[in-house]
């Protein structure tokens, strides 16, 4: 079933500042949606998680930001897409602590603990999209 | 160039956190402040970040680097004044800032760097 978007932004993943503007944004819809700070503070940090590896592993790409509504549910979902190398082994880069790129290893394992949905669809060598929920 | 202001706070240095951090931002302040422990001779340095709002793995690893750069030039750091939201966040990202000292406020983290330096001087005293 189609989920109702109430409403939609797209952003560009490109630069330090455009993962800045995201957090922004995120943050500024779920207070719209009522979110606890608690709730706010959880899915901004996962949105910023997600956004830096799409710029730094991703080499840049793009977020749809979309403000959902479904019955009496709400919830900000959000979809990261890069057309960069692709994840070869997506448990393994679930894990925390593993990183090729001398991280933490903790962005993708933590996103996915402070999301309500999670789920990665990658190809090798074509690109990643990344799509986190949160309900309210 | 965009810089976030390091004050001295008697025989401590400030380091007060405000803006949303970029990596360039976030490097100058690495810069910036391994120059100041050393030119300043301090021991002790506090990075208040009651003003941010979000602390992801990059400013995570950021306050540990800061942490394990300071120790190296015989610095303590604590980070002071995290907010709850950000601390019950910082727990289930995985995030545990090991080597990080921390403290509710600046004052309550002075005390925190007075007591050690008392500690570690009075050892040396007792030596002399
Ligand atoms: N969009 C992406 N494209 C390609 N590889 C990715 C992407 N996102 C994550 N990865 C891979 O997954 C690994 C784990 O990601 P994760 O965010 O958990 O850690 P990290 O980014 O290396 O470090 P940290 O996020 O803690 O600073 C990365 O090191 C990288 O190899
Ligand atoms: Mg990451």
């Amino acid at each position: 079933m189609a989920m109702p978007v109430v409403k939609a932004e797209r952003c560009p993943v490109r630069s330090g500042d455009n993962v800045v503007r995201i957090r922004q944004i995120v943050r500024q819809w779920t207070v719209e949606l009522g979110f606890s700070l608690v709730d706010q503070t959880k899915i901004v940090t996962a949105a910023s998680e997600i956004a830096r590896n799409t710029l730094d592993h991703g080499g840049g790409g793009e977020a749809l930001v979309e403000s959902l509504s479904e019955g009496g549910r709400r919830g900000l979902r959000l979809v990261f897409t890069d057309k960069g190398p692709g994840i070869e082994n997506i448990d393994q880069a679930l894990k925390d602590g593993f990183t090729t790129g001398g991280g933490l290893g903790l962005g993708l394992g933590g996103a996915r603990r402070l999301s309500s949905e999670f789920s990665i669809e990658s190809r090798t060598g074509e690109g990643t999209c990344v799509t986190l929920t949160r309900w309210k | 160039m965009e810089r976030i202001p390091i004050l001295k706070m008697g025989e401590f240095l400030l380091v007060t956190i405000q803006v949303d951090m970029h990596d360039r931002l976030a490097l100058t302040l690495q810069d910036d402040l391994t120059e100041m422990i050393v030119k300043n001779r301090t021991h002790g340095v506090l990075i208040d970040i009651s003003a941010l709002e979000v602390v992801d793995s990059f400013i995570g690893r950021m306050l540990g680097n800061i942490a394990s750069m300071s120790r190296v030039l015989d610095a303590a750091t604590v980070v002071v004044g995290m907010q709850p939201a950000v601390a019950i966040t910082l727990v289930e990202l995985g995030l545990s800032l090991p080597g990080v000292r921390t403290a509710l406020n600046v004052e309550k983290g002075m005390e925190l760097l007075r007591g050690s330096l008392t500690a570690t001087n009075g050892h040396a005293r007792r030596q002399g």
